[in-house]
């Protein structure tokens, strides 16, 4: 056990010594500027003023290099405290950009000084920490070139930063949730929606079905709080069409980053497929897909290879279908690919509903449960006929209705993702009938760590009130909640439990977190891991970085909300203590 | 100023990098809002309408609250008064200031006070209730209140909202009234005083902030106070016509 700690430990003394004896070589330590400014943003559907870096939102791509050290001046032009945290980088802890958390923020007018060295490569981003100044506009993205060759090939490099714009400040959608938990939901059920489930499915099994919903207060049309954005890749809007210009036959690297406040995007090609190779900046076993999702503030690097001189669409339609991104790869300026429909919105089953608190188990009729599912199944086909092929269809109802019958002995046919409960309506399907991306499809190219076993386990329910517009974790908000206190060098099993209807992208700063996908040793390492709605997902965590850490859901205006907590790593070794004061020493000489 | 920064700065980190382990939890300045419990505030008028009767009257409306407060606590004050625009009197004007905090999962409690102004007595009442959501969206808000005339009485309020599409909604409210003594000088009389109907179409024009509707009203007292109306020369029923808007800033 010790021997296994020590690993653990020497890999990041290493890692800071490298950094230490690494310092004083000019050409690896390199010095950017940022200006916090306020900005105009212009999404082709409306311009709005927000908050930008160096005068632009997105912010400029940050390109470090594995190994360097490197210093960011960054300067606020604002007339109100900011901060910057870098998203998914592993540094110490008062570099890390939370006010009350790693320092005490940047106030206007003032410059600070990041410095860390860059222990790690990949796709990255970085954004305000302050406020409500994310969805405002302050975010970019950040490309650290690795030391070593990578395990794949490209000619071509791109940052597909998505992002959903929405025309009312931050602070204001806040305020109007917290009013009306429905302010921005434009896809509730309708009568017209009940006339047509009644045709469908039958008047009695539609009242049934609304009856149960209106009985728990919980809306089907629960999948994206916040509607009315128009989702920008790179800064650009649909109508902007954000352009990858390629050779035909070149493989071309698409760094996918989700910068939104609050918007999944399944992600696709058309005549595309896509080869996952990274996700959250560290290198996966490749995997191929059709069609991916990525959930607020994860990355995924994919290689595609156009074959043709034509205009392919990166079409990115949002969770709950209210909006998308589009952008273009062609061989030149000013081409477009098809636009695809979007397909219908999605609505949540009673299998999302499983984890509620309100919710009565033993109370749950076995058979309306069943109905339920079917006329769920049967609304989703029904929809989906427009965009689907017919084998595609075919292919559909075999997994899905099994999993949604949910039949004691039966088990999930073989394509349900366990990342969802079964029958969920949020469970994704490939628009062309293919391969849509699992977390189970994630295996590390390289552990990043020695496989051990956890020393003990952490239970986090993932808890809320919608109609509050209150979330929370164990059903305590941020202001009221002790810290997660953690000991250094242990490794510490995350039990994720989804109390509520949403699906919540947890982030904890400063040490990576092992998804468990049943891999073993092969389990990916990521930094956001997005938790459906009535799941229980593992992670593992190896507690190697002394400090306190923030740890929240990504989700601005549920992180607003109460869904965060400080995590306090506890215990240090001498050695490291000592270690780190001569990192701030060195900083401070460097100053 | 820069020299303090510089100096003082990576002093305080340095500090805290020595510490760590140790005393992590000494820096507790916190500006992102986020350790603090949130408050907000809000001002909604869920009638603002011009009232036509079958008997020829007219009559302006207006039912609004304005609320600053937590999750945990929420100060509301509440308004509402119909004016005849014809005799310039306000026919009913009430204000309710109360206190509101979170009782169940759906629902809040309120306590507070209520100040009726109109045309002839005014009255003051202490006021205890209950707001929130019922099962089936059905919107619920009931008070009980003891005036300074030492009578008590109560009303409930429930609404419904049917979508017709995300944007025209219709709107069933009932509004009733219940005296538990009477209180003749107002007009009131023991049991079921009065009942308000009302089914309004509305159209969100403005995200959820602006939105314009028509309507029909009905009013009825019933019993004693219908008696009462019957002996002043009033009438006990009227429909009305309503055109107006729903606002929420």
């Amino acid at each position: 056990m010790i021997d296994k700690q020590k690993g653990v430990r020497m890999r990041v003394v290493l890692g800071a010594t490298a950094g230490l004896l690494l310092m004083p070589v000019a050409s690896l330590a390199e010095t950017y500027s940022l200006t916090v400014d306020r900005v105009m943003i212009d999404t082709g559907d409306f311009v709005k003023q927000g908050i930008g870096y160096n005068g632009s939102s997105p912010g400029p791509v940050l390109r470090f290099k594995e190994g360097e050290e490197v210093t960011i001046n960054v300067t606020n032009n604002l007339d109100e405290s900011t901060s910057i945290h870098w998203h998914g980088l592993i540094l110490p802890f008062e570099q890390d950009g939370v006010p009350g958390i790693s320092f005490p923020g940047i106030s206007a007018g003032e410059t600070f000084t990041y410095r860390f060295p860059v222990q790690q490569a990949g796709t990255y981003w970085f954004h305000s920490h302050s406020g409500f100044q994310e969805p405002d506009g302050a975010y970019g993205a950040i490309v650290i070139e690795p030391k070593a060759r990578e395990p794949f090939r490209y000619t071509r490099d791109y940052v597909v930063q998505l992002t959903d714009k929405h025309p009312h400040a931050g602070h204001q959608v806040m305020r109007n949730l917290k009013n009306m938990p429905d302010y921005y939901n434009r896809q509730q059920q309708t009568v017209g929606e009940f006339f047509s489930d009644a045709e469908e499915n039958g008047l009695l099994n539609t009242l049934r079905d609304r009856l149960d919903w209106g009985g728990m207060r919980m809306m089907k049309a629960d999948v994206e709080d916040v509607q009315g954005f128009t989702a920008l890749i790179n800064g650009k809007g649909p109508e902007q069409n954000w352009t990858g210009l390629f050779e035909p036959g070149e493989r071309v690297r698409l760094r996918f980053i989700n910068s939104s406040a609050m918007t999944y995007f399944d992600i696709r090609i058309p005549g595309l497929e896509m080869t996952v190779v990274q996700a959250d900046g560290n290198n996966v076993q490749p995997v191929t897909v059709d069609e991916l999702r990525i959930s607020v503030a994860e990355t995924y690097d994919v290689i595609v290879r156009p074959k043709e001189a034509q205009a392919y669409t990166i079409f990115a339609e949002s969770m709950g279908r209210s909006g998308y991104a589009r952008g273009t790869l062609a061989p030149q300026k000013g081409m477009a690919g098809e636009m695809p429909e979007l397909r219908a919105p999605a609505r949540l089953t009673m299998a999302d509903m499983a984890g509620h608190q309100g919710m009565d188990h033993s109370g749950m009729d076995h058979s309306t449960m069943g109905q339920d599912m079917s006329v769920m199944d049967h609304a989703a086909m029904g929809h989906d006929m427009d965009s689907m092929d017919h084998a595609a269809i075919g292919h559909d109802m075999s997994t899905m209705d099994h999993a949604a019958m949910g039949h004691g002995d039966m088990k999930p046919a073989d394509s349900a993702d366990p990342f969802y409960a079964p029958g969920s309506g949020l469970l994704p399907t490939a628009a062309n009938g293919g391969r849509f991306l699992s977390y189970t499809d994630l295996k590390a190219q390289q552990p990043l760590y020695p496989h051990r076993e956890p020393i003990r386990e952490i239970e986090l329910r993932l808890t809320g009130n919608m109609e509050r517009y209150i979330w929370s974790i164990n059903g305590v908000t941020y202001d009221d909640a002790d810290p997660i206190v953690l000991q250094y060098g242990e490794r510490v099993r995350f039990k994720f439990v989804n109390d509520t209807m949403m699906a919540h992208p947890m982030h904890l700063h400063g040490m990576w977190t092992i998804l468990d996908v049943g891999a073993g040793q092969w389990n990916p390492v990521k930094h956001t891991v997005s938790i459906a709605p009535a799941t229980t997902v593992y992670t593992e965590v190896e507690v190697d970085a002394p400090g306190q850490w923030a740890f929240h859901c990504h989700l601005t205006y549920h992180m607003g909300g109460g869904m965060f907590r400080k995590v306090i790593v506890e215990g240090a070794p001498a050695l490291e203590q000592a270690q780190h004061a001569e990192t701030v020493l060195n900083e401070q000489g460097g100053v | 100023m820069r020299a303090l920064h510089n100096g003082g700065l990576p002093a305080l980190v340095l500090g805290m990098g020595l510490l760590v382990g140790l005393k992590v939890e000494a820096m507790e300045l916190d500006d992102s809002g986020r350790k603090q419990s949130m408050a907000f505030w809000g001002i909604q008028f869920e009638e603002l309408e011009y009232r036509y009767s079958d008997a020829d009257e007219e009559i302006a409306v207006w039912d609004a609250d304005a609320f600053y407060g937590t999750d945990d606590f929420k100060l509301r004050w509440l308004t509402r008064g119909e004016y005849a625009i014809e005799e310039q009197a306000y026919e009913g004007l009430e204000n309710q200031i109360v206190g509101q905090f979170p009782v169940s999962e759906f629902f809040d409690a309120k306590a507070g006070i209520r100040i009726d102004t109109p045309e002839g007595p005014d009255r003051t009442y202490a006021v205890l209730g209950l707001s929130g959501l019922a099962p089936q969206w059905i919107e619920v808000d009931t008070n009980l209140y003891v005036s300074d005339e030492g009578d008590a009485s109560a009303d409930i309020d429930i609404e419904y909202e049917l979508l017709l599409t995300n944007y025209w909604i219709l709107t069933a409210s009932l509004d009733a009234t219940v005296a538990f003594s009477e209180d003749r000088e107002i007009g009131v009389g023991q049991g079921l005083v009065s009942t308000e109907t009302g089914l309004r179409l509305s159209y969100d024009l403005i995200d959820r902030a602006f939105s314009p509707y028509l309507g029909v009203v009905h009013e009825r007292l019933y019993g004693d106070s219908a008696e009462l109306a019957r002996a002043d020369g009033h009438g006990t029923e009227d429909w009305f016509a309503v055109v107006g808007a729903r606002l929420a800033f």
